[in-house]
């Protein structure tokens, strides 16, 4: 394995994508990334020295509209899908740990 | 109901002449599916008390001859929204969602009055090239049932091809439309970036993805995008160039006469099965009895496609599921202990393997470090991409070649090899990274499964694959044959 990615950088990306993965997972996943990473790598091979990058193929160009608010009344709808929901707000858990706070 | 006798102006033909009523068609529609998804596993969800009412209401109101899709069932990917219709991506986490609103094709679709009989299989997110990734079953190949249907968009595929309906949406971001109508021997079209408009379809990778018609046949695919197609004030990205009556120009069976064509000798590269190779030979002489010129032509950048796919798709992708955080809708894990422990845990638990693996790719190649290294490469081997079409279309109507190496592989062979597994999609990848019209048509056989053909146009140039596909459609009889199903045939 060329090592292009380690397990520890593996966690760290996995930390930015809010996921995480157990040892298993983790053991599987990154000689596969590291192979995946490799054949992207293949693309040292073009010469792109002055070429610019395409971002976007749509043949509209910045298209304004107004900021006008428009209302769906749809807001039961909406709460219907939420996992909790209460008194027409979405519930969450604690945004900090209580039992991490004390200790 | 016997699809595979009838295009979609003999249903219309019929339902004028008041021969068949919206409402006989669309239960011989779900007894269909009923007869052959348990083999099939087309559907994840039936629309059926809606649709026979629809229907009902339609028969009450009559169908007139300028409506030339009205009564007529069609199935809709289940990456596009519909109201009140559950909406899953085939994923765990929107496994309960009810959109609020309709997509706009869907919305297009009931103003043309579709019938939506349901919401056909995919990889989940649409990420995948066998449907073998879906949450909650494997889609199985019209034509043999140990094969995969293609992917993403299998069910949508082997719905048609299987005679369940004659219409339904698939996506396409690297090919999810035209792989799977090429391993099921019908028509799939990925229409122009920005022909059709994305509002409402479940994000992938937002600068690649559009919706088209996958049907039996050429014209009845040209019928729908036309109905499908145009500008939406919901997506700024969907063009105000005008949309044609594609249908309309269908009539000539030569009208290929004098067109040039370029056959990219990268297509037939080493990797491409003799027998997809032959057929394809043999398309191009087709064509060339017709009055065509065909060139062998070069893509000399066509084998990087993969890897610029791999890291843009999965960057837009890494930013587009971040939406995905177990608060305002989907799956939300129990057992946690603050709001950081909902992201992750929703996350981890809601999402499916390679769906985390193209996360943690695009995460990568977006990271701190690693920015510019893969995803700026990648963004500008783009414009090469792009810059190897535009020489080629400069002086050729369009491009033939086949739309997949190989035809449909056997289920469970190349899951747990995502590398091979991408590479399946090397033909099609590059027309999304340039953002041009690619239609896939049934072009031969090899041990009786579907070999696909692709052709690839100009921006917004569909009207030319229309016609070629047309003329080939009419000269050939592959688009004719149709699987052996129990209850069918």
């Amino acid at each position: 394995m060329a090592n292009r990615i380690n397990r520890e950088q593996v966690q760290h990306v996995a930390g930015l994508a809010k996921l995480e993965f157990t040892d298993a997972e983790l053991d599987a996943f990154t000689p596969q990334l590291d192979d995946i990473i490799g054949m992207f790598e293949t693309l040292s091979e073009v010469d792109t020295d002055g070429v610019d990058v395409t971002s976007n193929v749509s043949d509209q160009i910045n298209v304004m509209r107004e900021d006008v608010a428009d209302n769906w009344g749809q807001s039961e709808d909406l709460l219907h899908n939420a996992p909790d929901a209460a008194r027409g707000f979405i519930k969450v858990p604690a945004i900090i740990d209580e039992s991490e706070d004390n200790a | 109901m016997n699809y595979f006798d009838k295009d979609l102006a003999s249903l219309h033909a019929d339902l004028v002449a008041k021969k068949l009523s919206a409402k006989e068609l669309t239960q011989a529609t779900f007894d269909n599916i009923k007869a052959t998804d348990p083999q099939i596993d087309a559907f994840l969800n039936l629309n059926e008390d809606a649709a026979l009412d629809q229907a009902a209401k339609i028969d009450a109101q009559g169908i007139n001859a300028d409506q030339p899709l009205a009564g007529i069932p069609m199935g809709l990917k289940d990456n596009i929204v519909t109201k009140g219709l559950t909406t899953t991506a085939a994923s765990k986490i929107l496994a309960n969602f009810k959109p609020v609103y309709d997509a706009t094709v869907a919305e297009k679709l009931a103003d043309a009055q579709m019938i939506n009989v349901g919401k056909t299989n995919l990889d989940e997110f649409a990420m995948g090239g066998s449907t073998e990734n879906s949450a909650f079953k494997t889609t199985k190949n019209a034509w043999d049932q140990t094969k995969v249907p293609g992917g993403s968009s299998g069910g949508s595929a082997a719905a048609v091809a299987s005679g369940q309906v004659p219409v339904t949406l698939g996506s396409d971001t690297g090919g999810s439309i035209r792989q799977p109508a090429a391993f099921n021997g019908i028509v799939g079209m990925k229409p122009t970036y920005g022909r059709v408009s994305r509002w409402g379809l479940i994000a992938f990778g937002s600068s690649l993805d559009q919706i088209g018609p996958m049907t039996r046949g050429v014209k009845d695919n040209a019928t729908v995008l036309s109905a499908i197609a145009g500008h939406d004030n919901h997506d700024l990205t969907s063009s105000t160039q005008a949309v044609p009556n594609f249908a309309a120009d269908l009539n000539d069976a030569t009208s290929v006469k004098g067109m040039r064509i370029g056959l990219p000798k990268e297509f037939l590269a080493e990797g491409v099965n003799e027998d997809v190779k032959a057929a394809i030979l043999a398309a191009a002489d087709t064509y060339r009895k017709l009055g065509a010129t065909v060139d062998e032509v070069s893509l000399p950048h066509n084998k990087y496609g993969v890897a610029a796919y791999y890291i843009i798709a999965s960057s837009e992708a890494s930013s587009n599921l971040q939406r995905f955080d177990g608060i305002r809708y989907g799956y939300r894990a129990d057992d946690v202990k603050n709001l950081e422990d909902v992201y992750v845990k929703s996350r981890s638990e809601g999402f499916g393997e390679e769906v985390k693996r193209r996360i943690m790719l695009g995460t990568f190649s977006l990271s701190a470090g690693f920015y510019d290294a893969y995803f700026i490469k990648a963004a500008k081997v783009r414009t090469v991409i792009i810059n190897d079409f535009k020489a080629v279309l400069k002086d050729h109507d369009f491009i033939m070649g086949p739309v997949a190496p190989t035809t449909a592989f056997g289920i469970g062979d190349e899951i747990k090899d995502p590398i091979t597994m991408y590479m399946n999609d090397v033909l099609t990848i590059p027309v999304n990274l340039a953002g041009l019209p690619g239609l896939s048509l049934p072009a031969g056989f090899s041990n009786n499964l579907p070999v696909g053909m692709q052709l690839i146009g100009r921006p917004f140039d569909e009207s030319t694959l229309y016609k070629a596909g047309y003329a080939f459609e009419q000269n050939t009889d592959f688009h004719l044959q149709v699987p052996t199903l129990g209850g069918q045939n």
